[in-house]
């Protein structure tokens, strides 16, 4: 039994890298948006998701120019990453004004019903606009990097086999640790960072050192969207098919990374996503085989749940983050 | 001053339930009227109007399928229209929508069951959502004839007025079973469901079968529909190495699975049921889908000559493809008409009672259909049903025909 | 002229005299027609105008039992939609009942809960497994399937099941707050849903995704309740049971320090109210007025499978309890209503309308857009707009207005000392 979950344990590695990068950067948006305004939000979820059609029409439509076929494959995916971001982020940034904003100072339950509101509408709205242009809400986007490598992991020692490789996958991954690098520098490093983390830590004081708190915030969701829907690309390039509702579930996951790793803690997050997509991948190729067949694949969702809810209850700070009084 | 404002409410929420009640009666005046007769043509003074309901998923994942069942039917009532005319009656479809939903397949079941002009339903897609639903009818005794519900406890309750075309999950899974072990020489079999009634009903008989014939299945896993990733089933297939992957569910989930199996080098057989006879598994999976097998209980509507009159009438009048589901569409509606035929000519042309058009249905024998003959049984099967092999060769649809299993 | 014209409505006689006339008007129309859904409506929305009126609350509870009792069974009774009409019905009572409920939890001890329809589940499998064979598959004596009678007592073992799996959610939940109970639920809501679709494996308990079908059929004096008006009936005596129930507890020392415990835990908790106890009897009662209704659900539908216990539910009445108003009675009780019809009627007709429109070529809609698939978004939007113009909803919760002098005056003597415990003045408590 050993030896089979040895076998596979590679390609294990390697597909959970890939799901943990995607719930690694959709994290770092919940957890920005938490750490300065200890909201959920819970329709980012749908912004990553927006993100991934977005990325998909501007796939087919590039590619559905002639001239467009001359593009390398890699050029591409960066025009059309950046222009997603920037839409998706203008979304955030959308959502911050019209939902959130004038209910700042509404007891903290309000605006988590106005979220929830809104990943409705967003996912309806996509779903509509894909129903009216494709026929049918599943859109399957154009094929992209999909050169297949093989890992010799054989070779390192005989009881692995070998793992596949797409190229999408070092694509998915690569993008993502840019990303993640570049907020790391952006909040640490640069004068916005500085008043995002200013911002975080206490709103009003903040203002008083003439820091543009609206603004601030603002900022803040651009990216954290900005980063969502470049997501949402990546997750369309790895896996080809989408559908408006792939946002909820993966949202609720993300949010579950983000918490694993220390809720407002963007290191945390990276952590957390990475821990969460491989215990995933596990737990799907593996749980049948070391329960004897009584739980199968079908449990791995209970599995990322009662995550949450261990850490939740034992280490509710999560593994990087630093454990906070209650204000009174 | 409160006083007002109180007023000011109450007469705000009256007329607002007002306005929406007013919307919905507009609807239920129109639809009773005959004015909006499919055909466009007003009937004449003193005909009088017999319904014909669809219950098909319209949306959610199958609207494609729901959808084609509803035109097949559509077009099939259009046709028989002037005859029914000559007869005294007005033909209309009433389609409803039961997105794949238990709760509002019964819940619709109960406003089809109130109108009286309804005499029969076309439908359902989702056997999960068809046994609930026609307790329903039976209440009401509404005939229902199915054009694709395969779940063997349709048909086993002993409801007076339930009916189906297609073959049952008990005759797909062994065809299905046989055919891969007999003719693709599979000894160990991965079988992957989605966890839904039907994925459930299909996988279970196909293991029966694959047991009972000297195959191994080698793992059993379920999946989360609406999912995207699914590299974990396909890391357990990599581990067993089967000669062949049975899929219990949909196409879109099955697309997936078949493209993130053949990345992974996996170039075993895959086998589905009906679920995966759409175009959209060859959207999903693209080259993929080559070497994948269906079984189905549609059959290729091109086969027969009034098969191929029926793909071209269907294409010049909803100027698409029909899919594998919308021929049943529409001999379901030809054998309802069948039945409610002989029940008027029974009762000497005049209106017959729900009872007698539902026992008229059930007496319905050798029914030449567009693609299927029709003769029911005691229970409602069909004994004519057959189940048809396809192999998907070329990333096109409709696969290409390898099998035919009868009964 | 504006003053003049609400003096005239404030007179109670002429309120009463309009209110019986719009109602033997509405119930005319409804008896008489052969299929109408406005008069239905109408008929119905009376007993929201009967909310308004200034009478007597014993009276407008008279009125309204005789309503819902006699009147709107009776006058939908005339044309051939009766049973439609009371499918409706009894699905709103439902509703109403399940949303009464989760007001418990969200509007009155704050606590949201993403994944109540679990507890919907628990009623319903309860009384599905053991009114079927399924309960043979792993239970070692008994005869099953029980008959209809049991009915009636698993109403009461669906409740407390459902409590039970209240308590069960709320003790590890009780260790996080606010946002993070949302979440924490609403996985609760997911891992119950997965179990109950794969708990077919390795013993065959609730069937799996293939439903639980032919659930035996509540019997009471030998007769098998079957039709939906007969369901009415059962429906609405548990719902009245229900609105008792909560009113009851609204009111009451528990219902006091639930809506102590929303406005500020902390400072409940210095006034003496013991948190665990009050959060966990809030789960525990709001779970079990919503699994005594999933035993109803599961003897009406006669089938049960896990699609009907999805997120989209739990989010549903969610809706309901925002759009009626967090902790309002009256609120939910509309709330539920509303949702419930438009859910059920309004959007399956304006479909249908729209298809035979298109179908006659008078108007082409793209099907994307049919009224039925709208579900989401219109929920959505009513969240939103709720949520930012209305955040108390369409009948907002009040408080009970305490005269503090008077309360002072009236105190007993030796309730005068200070250092007593329950002294705490109750006009203090709900800040």
């Amino acid at each position: 039994m050993l030896q089979e979950v040895l076998q596979s344990l590679p390609q294990v590695l390697v597909d959970g890298l890939t799901l943990g990068a995607v719930y690694a950067v959709v994290a770092l948006g919940y957890t920005m948006v938490y750490g300065i305004l200890q909201l959920i939000n819970f329709a980012h979820g749908e912004v990553f998701m927006s993100g991934a059609f977005i990325g998909t029409a501007f796939f087919i439509l590039i590619m559905g120019m002639g001239w467009a076929a001359e593009i390398p494959q890699f050029i591409l995916l960066i025009i059309v990453l950046v222009l997603t971001a920037s839409i998706t982020g203008l979304v955030g940034v959308g959502l911050e004004r019209v939902a959130y904003r004038p209910l700042r100072n509404a007891p903290r339950l309000i605006p988590l019903i106005t979220a929830i509101g809104i990943s409705f509408i967003l996912q309806d709205v996509v779903r509509f606009i894909a129903e009216l242009f494709n026929g049918n809400y599943i859109v399957t986007g154009p094929s992209l990097f999909s050169e297949q490598i093989t890992l010799k992991a054989s070779s390192i020692s005989s009881i692995f086999f070998d793992a596949r490789i797409k190229t999408s996958f070092l694509i998915v991954l690569g993008v993502a640790i840019v990303l993640m690098v570049a907020l790391d520098y952006f909040v640490n490093k640069t004068k916005w960072g500085t008043a995002m983390r200013a911002v975080a830590l206490d709103r009003e004081t903040a203002s008083l050192m003439s820091i543009n708190v609206n603004k601030v915030i603002s900022i803040t969701f651009f990216i954290g969207s900005a980063l969502g829907g470049a997501t949402g690309v990546l997750f369309a390039v790895q896996y080809g098919t989408i559908d408006p509702y792939i946002g909820f579930i993966l949202g609720l996951k993300a949010f579950i990374a983000a918490v694993l790793g220390g809720i407002g803690n963007i290191r945390g997050a990276m952590l957390g996503g990475m821990l969460l997509g491989l215990m995933e991948m596990f737990a799907s190729a593996n749980l049948s085989l070391l329960t004897g067949g009584v739980f199968g694949a079908e449990y791995k969702d209970v599995f990322a749940f009662a995550i949450l809810i261990l850490v939740l209850i034992f280490k509710p700070e999560g593994l990087l983050g630093k454990p906070t009084a209650e204000k009174v | 001053m409160k006083l007002n404002k109180t007023f000011g409410v109450l007469l705000s929420g009256v007329l607002s339930i007002g306005i929406l009640a007013a919307c919905s009666s507009d609807s239920g005046s129109s639809s009773s009227s005959s004015s909006t007769t499919p055909t466009n043509t007003e009937p004449a003074e003193g005909t009088k109007v017999i319904k014909i309901a669809t219950q098909s998923p319209l949306s959610g994942g199958s609207a494609i399928i729901g959808e084609a069942i509803k035109l097949g039917a559509q077009l099939k009532l259009e046709e028989e229209q002037a005859k029914f005319e000559e007869l005294g009656y007005t033909l209309q479809l009433e389609p409803y929508d039961d997105q794949g939903d238990p709760k509002k397949g019964v819940s619709n079941a109960n406003l089809i069951g109130a109108d009286e002009q309804i005499y029969g339903v076309i439908g359902h897609y989702n056997s999960g959502v068809a046994i609930p639903s026609s307790e329903v009818y039976e209440k009401y005794s509404i005939a229902m004839v199915s054009p694709a519900n395969t779940a063997v406890e349709i048909t086993e309750r002993g409801l007076k007025t339930v009916n189906r075309i297609v073959g049952r999950d008990d005759f797909q899974g062994p065809a299905g079973a046989n055919y891969a072990i007999n003719e693709l020489g599979a000894k160990k079999i991965f079988v992957i469901q989605d966890k839904t009634a039907y994925g459930t009903g299909l996988a279970d008989a196909f293991i029966a079968a694959a047991e009972e014939a000297g195959a191994e299945i080698v793992g059993y896993e379920g999946i989360t529909i609406g999912e995207k990733d699914f590299n974990g089933v396909v890391n357990q297939i990599l581990n067993k190495k089967p000669d062949l992957v049975f899929f219990g569910g949909l196409y879109s989930e099955g697309g997936i699975i078949i493209k993130q199996a053949r990345d992974k080098g996996i170039d075993v057989p895959f086998m589905g049921g009906d679920g995966m006879d759409s175009s959209g598994l060859v959207d999903i999976a693209g080259e993929a889908v080559k070497n994948t097998y269906i079984t189905s209980v549609a059959g290729d509507s091109t086969a027969t000559e009034s098969g191929k009159k029926f793909v071209e009438d269907y294409k010049a009048k909803f100027n698409k493809d029909p899919e594998g589901f919308s021929v049943y569409g529409y001999d379901s509606m030809g054998v309802f008409l069948t039945g409610l035929e002989s029940a008027i000519k029974a009762n000497n042309g005049e209106l017959p009672s729900k009872d007698k058009v539902a026992e008229a249905v059930r007496a319905v024998k050798d029914y030449k259909g567009a693609l299927t003959d029709v003769s029911f049984d005691e229970k409602g099967d069909n004994v004519n049903a057959k189940i048809f092999l396809y192999k998907f060769e070329e990333a096109s649809y409709p696969p290409v025909q390898v099998g035919e299993v009868g009964q | 002229m504006k003053a003049k014209l609400a003096s005239y409505f404030s007179n109670k006689w002429l309120q009463v005299i309009l209110f019986s006339l719009f109602i033997i008007v509405t119930s005319a129309a409804l008896y008489f027609s052969q299929k109408s859904v406005v008069s239905f409506l109408l008929l119905l929305s009376s007993l929201l105008i009967l909310h308004y009126m200034s009478l007597k609350n014993v009276t407008k509870w008279i009125t309204a039992l005789g309503l819902l009792f006699i009147l709107i069974p009776f006058a939908s009774s005339g044309g051939p939609a009766f049973q439609s009409y009371m499918e409706v019905a009894t699905m709103v009572g439902i509703y109403i009942s399940m949303a009464l409920g989760l007001n418990i939890v969200v509007g009155m001890a704050g606590l949201l809960d993403l994944g109540f329809v679990a507890f919907f589940a628990v009623g319903a499998y309860s009384y599905s497994i053991f009114a079927t064979k399924q309960a043979s598959n792993f239970m070692p004596f008994g005869n099953f399937p029980l008959g209809g009678e049991s009915f009636w007592g698993f109403l009461i073992i669906g409740g407390i099941m459902a409590a039970i799996a209240g308590v069960l959610i709320g003790v590890p939940v009780l260790r996080v707050k606010g946002d993070y109970l949302a979440i924490v639920t609403l996985g609760f809501g997911e891992i119950i849903r997965i179990i109950f679709n794969n708990a077919d494996r390795p013993i065959n308990i609730t069937n799996g995704a293939m439903g639980i079908a032919s659930v035996t059929p509540p019997e009471i004096f030998g007769i098998t309740l079957s039709f939906p008006n007969q369901f009415y009936f059962v429906t609405l005596f548990i719902l009245m049971f229900t609105i008792f129930a909560v009113l009851r507890l609204e009111h009451s020392k528990l219902g006091r320090s639930w809506k102590a415990v929303r406005e500020n835990e902390i400072a409940a908790q210095a006034m003496g109210i013991p948190l665990v106890k009050t959060k966990l009897l809030a789960f525990a009662l709001g779970a079990s007025f919503s699994g005594i209704m999933g035993v109803v659900f599961a003897a009406k539908q006669a089938f049960i499978d896990p699609t009907s216990f999805t997120l989209m539910e739990s989010f549903t009445i969610l809706v309901m309890v925002v759009l009626g108003g967090m902790g309002s009675v009256p609120g939910v009780i509309l709330g539920a209503a509303v949702i419930t019809i438009l859910n059920l009627q309004v959007l399956t007709e304006l479909t249908n309308w729209l298809n035979q429109l298109s179908l006659s070529g008078a108007l082409s809609i793209p099907d994307a857009l049919s009224p039925a698939k709208m579900q989401k978004f219109i929920f959505g939007a009513l969240l939103v707009v709720f949520a930012l113009y209305r955040p108390k909803g369409l009948i907002p919760a009040k408080n009970k207005i305490f005269d503090v002098k008077k309360l002072k005056d009236h105190r007993p003597d030796h309730l005068n000392n200070d250092t007593e415990k329950d002294s705490v003045p109750i006009d203090k408590v709900q800040v």
